[in-house]
């Protein structure tokens, strides 16, 4: 009966067609006369200047229109704050082209213009350049020396609250353990590789297909930049091949194309090449220490966590990454510290749940470390220790069903067939190994907008500048603005990347469904409060004395709660009033329960190792995620979202690492050959459950995001089973045989 | 330390080759073209023809976003250059569906969500009807060894699994 209740549905993806079809149109796949390609030329050398650009060989290839260096780019906006984003943390943003001056390797020197993409790169290899170089240090671990505090200034960005006296409570427990783990650094590397075009229109006005979570964050870089007017500029992105996180601040090709096509007043195409894709932020290599102290009946007596993370010279990069260890677990004394350290590498940028993936792989290792130390169970650890509310703020949690995530995970997992004992669990010459872990996430809401327009044919068209970045964003503000409407979802689309629609913010954090959802949600309401009117002056209307409580709509109508033989239809209400009915609205967090609770998404994970005894080789042979994250708006594409990030958590467990070469300061594997992440025979069983988590307070929908929470607790959990397998304590990541075969 | 670097020095501009005459029959359909011998298949599919639907996801042979059947066979279309395809008959995703009825591996793509952002996706399915017709998957092991030139960022491998057991029934 309640054919159009589509929140909590599975589903299909609204925009599967065009996807499987090859009809969606990425960045760089519009086709304009006149185009123009350019071809971007990186530093070789992490540190010093160019003292020789000489483009007149690659200007006599015939075809080649221009080639940009430092010398020849116009001046353009002087202040920093110009080139600042809204994902800018604090310092001076890069400025490519800016001036002969070398910060990092691979730093963008040179853009190449010419009629075909051939030309351009062939043209790039024509270029004679010369720098002094100097010598440069992008060594974590030997500049500890020179950390510095985190400063305050990037949104989101908490400096840790210690509490208590854990030096103390650790020096006095019976049972502790102390431990370092590190990890090195990350690159997004999503499939569509970061690409923008600039389309010179007439008068001079730009239309710019651009590669971002947030069209607004680039039509704003581009207007300050280049001193332009909101009108001159507009942004579009319907299609996003993946960013996890690399579309946040505006990357430098974008810069590049739209140089060019206002030097030259004619359409230009700048895409990266896999290579560039190393070229610019990453998630930043980190050094831990962690020391843990207990009862010996399992209660936490300490928690001491202290994270080293890398920085560019010219931005501080801030991640939460500590501050985890003070909310997870119950514990009256913990102390925090995280510092900063200048390389010369490009500033960091936020990649799938940063900060937390980084800080609770370290402390769910501790965790396990120290579960072997008291020989208890790490999950009954966990249990013993367990938050009934967030110490570090002093609030209940909004919800947290974590509790149910460890007994379901387990349950499903068969975790009490589990022996203590390492290297106890064989198959043959397959060691077996299990290992646990917990993880939180921020279940924020931002401020967003959005427009619905509902014409007389019956079609809500409903619209806000966010973005759908494999999130499934076009799927589910489809099923919420269908189902606050009671319409049939075939007469419902949902439109986003474009900056002319309605404000939303960028797309990250897991802020985006619940975000942009409640923004559709009171949008639609207004348009049914305006039908509901039309409704009531009908001749004879059944819902004459109705108020806005008394009604629901649904499947096409709007319908007397008390009597639901009284319904007025809502394509003959919009049919007779012959004129569109459309609506701009917005939704803001409540900010009286944002003051009285905290709000977290949770989960636990459970994961089995099989690693060959003789070759090291290391397989994650079954996960188990349980997730708490409020009210599951699609089970879907909700899914897809966990199964996503327990491969990243593979990945990054056992496979993914930029390596970079101190003697050069760069990241020397930059492809796909060499630069590891799962392919599909790497991935095996992933089950997902999504436990029943009730939240009333937290947003109109009850949901907290599934983006980033899926893939915190797999890597420490993978670890943790490597250890069970082989009784050798690995601590950095990724794993690899080596480690395996060669570590005591 | 300072130190200058040099590179690049001795190059010089180099005549460049013609444009050939290349016809490529791309989804039953007849394109003749000129084409510098410097041009990809995938360079003249996306930026020559307008075939966009075939990906570019590094260029190098290395992530299978590019893949394409050329008389029924799957290759990475960045790895071939479009003139050592004269005359060959070639498949991209846009020529899969008929009319709007999808191609069975298209719905089971959207029925099984095994995509995420899409981008990976027209060299996934590609790749899979290329699998099914080399006849030598018989497992779900062997789909997943089959199928790992085809790297999906997004992480939809399970997903990509069974949509296409579900389209072979689980046996191949």
């Amino acid at each position: 009966m309640s054919s159009t209740n589509y929140v909590g549905k599975p589903v299909s993806r609204v925009d599967g067609y065009a996807k499987v079809t090859g009809q969606a149109r990425y960045a760089v796949e519009h086709h304009v006369p006149n185009l123009l390609y350019g071809f971007i030329v990186n530093s070789a050398i992490a540190k010093g200047s160019v003292t020789t650009l000489d483009t007149s060989e690659a200007l006599k290839v015939p075809g080649v229109v221009q080639v940009f260096t430092h010398k020849n780019t116009p001046s353009l906006a002087w202040f920093d704050r110009s080139y600042k984003d809204q994902d800018s943390v604090p310092g001076s943003p890069f400025r490519p082209l800016h001036s002969e001056k070398i910060r990092f390797s691979m730093q963008p020197i040179a853009l190449v213009v010419a009629e075909t993409f051939e030309l351009a790169r062939y043209a790039s290899t024509l270029l004679k350049i010369e720098y002094k170089e100097e010598s440069s240090s992008t060594n974590l671990s030997e500049s500890l020396p020179q950390a510095h505090e985190a400063p305050k200034g990037k949104e989101g960005y908490m400096p840790p609250k210690s509490r208590g006296h854990a030096k103390k409570a650790f020096s006095a427990a019976p049972v502790k353990i102390q431990a370092e783990y590190i990890h090195g650094a990350e690159h997004h590397n999503p499939m569509e590789m970061h690409g923008s075009m600039a389309i010179y229109e007439k008068g001079g006005k730009l239309l710019v297909y651009d590669k971002t979570q947030g069209v607004a964050n680039t039509q704003e870089y581009v207007k300050k930049v280049f001193g332009l007017s909101k009108d001159d500029v507009r942004v579009l992105s319907p299609y996003v091949g993946g960013a996890f996180g690399s579309g946040l601040r505006p990357q430098y090709q974008l810069f590049m194309a739209v140089l060019a096509a206002l030097e030259l007043k004619q359409s230009v195409k700048v895409s990266l090449t896999r290579q560039q894709m190393f070229s610019f932020g990453h998630r930043p290599k980190s050094l831990q220490r962690l020391a843990l102290s207990a009862a010996s009946d399992g209660t936490l007596q300490s928690i001491e966590h202290t994270c080293y993370s890398e920085t560019s010279r010219f931005e501080d990069y801030t991640e939460v990454v500590v501050n985890w260890s003070g909310l997870l677990y119950q514990c009256a004394n913990v102390e925090l510290d995280y510092q900063l350290v200048k390389l010369d590498v490009y500033t960091p940028i936020d990649m799938r749940a940063p900060g937390a993936v980084t800080g609770i792989y370290a402390l769910e290792c501790a965790m396990d470390e120290l579960a072997v130390a008291l020989n208890i169970d790490p999950l009954d650890l966990r249990l013993r220790n367990y938050a009934p509310e967030d110490q570090n703020e002093k609030k209940p949690f909004s919800s947290k069903e974590l509790r149910a995530c460890y007994l379901q995970g387990a349950e499903k997992f068969g975790w009490n067939k589990r022996n203590k004992e390492p290297r106890s669990m064989r198959e043959g010459n397959q060691l077996v190994g299990w290992g646990m872990a917990s993880a939180s996430w921020d279940a924020q809401q931002q401020k967003c907008a959005a427009k619905a327009l509902l014409t007389p044919d019956g079609k809500l068209t409903v619209s806000s500048g966010t973005a759908d970045i494999g999130t499934g964003t076009y799927t589910i503000m489809t099923q919420i603005a269908a189902e606050t409407l009671g319409l049939p979802i075939e007469q419902v689309e949902f439109k986003l990347g474009d900056s002319s629609l309605p404000e939303a913010p960028l797309e990250g954090g897991s802020w985006t469904a619940v975000s942009v959802g409640s923004a559709v949600k009171a949008t639609c309401e207004e348009v049914g409060q305006k039908l509901l009117k039309l409704a009531k002056k009908k001749k004879d209307s059944p819902l004459a004395n109705a108020g806005a409580e008394d009604v629901v709509f649904e499947n096409g109508y709007i319908i007397l709660k008390k009597d639901p033989a009284a319904a007025v239809s809502i394509l003959d209400i919009i049919r007779d009033e012959r004129e569109d009915i459309e609506v701009e609205s917005a939704a803001m967090p409540g900010m009286i329960d944002k003051l009285k609770y905290s709000f977290h998404s949770h989960s636990a994970v459970f994961a089995e190792v099989k690693v060959d005894e003789d070759l090291g080789t290391i397989h994650v042979t079954r996960v188990v995620s349980a997730i708490a994250g409020g009210r599951v708006l699609n089970p879907k594409t909700a899914r897809s979202q966990i199964l996503g990030a327990v491969v990243w958590g593979i990945s990054m467990a056992l496979q993914e690492d930029s390596v970079i070469d101190h003697n050069f300061g760069r990241f020397m594997n930059h492809n796909y050959a060499e630069y590891h992440v799962p392919v599909n025979a790497d991935i095996q069983n992933i089950e997902v459950i999504f436990v029943e988590e009730e939240d009333d307070i937290i947003n109109p929908l009850g949901a907290k995001g599934l983006g980033e929470i899926g893939i915190v607790g797999v890597a420490g959990a993978i670890a943790n089973a490597v250890y069970h397998a082989t009784g050798k304590r690995i601590r950095k990541l990724p794993i690899q045989l080596d480690n395996v075969l060669s570590e005591p | 330390m300072s130190n200058t670097v040099q590179e690049k020095t001795t190059l010089a501009a180099q005549p460049l080759a013609e444009p050939l005459p290349v016809h490529l029959r791309i989804n039953g359909e007849d394109h003749r073209l000129q084409l510098r011998p410097w041009v990809s298949l995938l360079d003249a599919l996306r930026e020559y023809i307008g075939y966009t639907g075939t990906k570019k996801g590094c260029d190098h042979g290395q992530c299978g976003a590019c893949t394409v059947l050329v008389d029924g066979v799957r290759i990475n279309a960045c790895m071939t250059l479009a003139v050592m395809r004269d005359g060959q008959e070639i498949t991209t995703i846009e020529g899969l569906a008929n009319g709007d009825k999808l191609h069975p591996l298209q719905a089971a793509f959207v029925e099984h969500d095994a995509f995420q952002c899409g981008y990976c996706t027209p060299g996934q399915i590609c790749s899979a009807v290329g699998l099914i017709k080399e006849g030598r998957a018989k497992t779900r092991d062997d789909i997943r060894e089959l199928m790992s030139g085809n790297i999906c960022r997004c992480g939809a491998y399970t997903n990509i699994v069974d949509a296409i057991e579900s389209v072979t029934g689980g046996t191949i």
